[in-house]
């Protein structure tokens, strides 16, 4: 399906931009006019996938996340968020619900539960020491026109 | 996000009102768990309804509180959760933390519940 927008930004790995980074993302899916509900789910996977890049992709350093947004003609939204971080060891064991490496921050070990449940597609690529990339599909239920 | 800690007879409630994530939450614990250990009351009451975003790190604040309240003996409950934070308390499986509500749909308070 054809890609009639896209949407890329870099921001430094901060707290605050979480809802930076979520809030744009939002605008940017609100232009096929989808319902509030997907909105809200969207916002929370996006969310998930920044708070990884800055709590254990740069473990609270210095770094870059970047968001890559396109969207097609049907309303298929796809979601790009990597980092340039530590990358995951295992990923199979980090994408296991409740496991967490970072008890001490009251992780709850659910970030990639949330993003599973509430996009429709979910893959996450990942290198030790160059960094981590988590992939999303959702779909929107309006069109863009 | 703005949290709003009001004490009753037996309980501690702490209102939560806007964005919960992992930026906000932090202000939130520190706040909430200041006043927890002063007053060690026997149920926190978390607000919700007040939450217009969360994701899993509301479920790190809640389970956070828990253990502390637990460690003196107290226990956490959460009241009227908003739509996006209810979502995220029921993929977590922590339906029972939250009073259930009246049919009026006003939540049952600690009182009724205790006198039924």
């Amino acid at each position: 399906m054809k890609i009639k927008n896209y949407m890329k930004l870099t921001v430094p790995a901060k707290s605050v931009n979480e809802s930076v980074i979520r809030s744009c993302t939002a605008a940017f899916a609100a232009q096929v006019d989808p319902t509030l509900e997907e909105l809200s789910d969207l916002r929370s996977a996006v969310s998930e996938a920044v708070t990884n890049c800055i709590v254990h992709g740069y473990k609270d350093s210095e770094g870059e996340i970047t968001v890559v947004l396109k969207l097609t003609a049907d309303g298929w939204l796809y979601i790009k968020i990597s980092d340039k971080g530590c990358g995951i060891e295992d990923i199979e064991q980090a994408m296991t619900p409740l496991f967490t490496t970072a008890p001490e921050g009251e992780r709850a070990g659910l970030g990639f539960a949330v993003m599973e449940a509430f996009t429709d597609d979910l893959k996450v690529r990942s290198a030790v020491g160059k960094g981590t990339a988590v992939t999303m599909k959702k779909k929107l239920s309006g069109k863009y026109e | 996000m703005t949290v709003e800690l009001i004490s009753g007879d037996r309980h501690l409630t702490a209102v939560l009102v806007g964005e919960l994530d992992h930026h906000t939450a932090a202000a939130a614990r520190e706040l909430i768990d200041a006043r927890l250990e002063r007053l060690t009351p026997p149920l926190l009451i978390i607000d919700m309804a007040g939450v217009s975003f969360m994701d899993s790190s509301g479920i790190g604040l809640i389970l956070g509180r828990k253990r502390t309240a637990e460690s003196y003996g107290g226990s956490v409950m959460i009241k009227n959760p908003s739509r996006p934070a209810e979502k995220v308390i029921r993929l977590a499986g922590l339906q029972e933390l939250v009073i259930p509500e009246k049919a009026g749909g006003s939540p049952v308070s600690e009182k009724e519940r205790k006198r039924k």
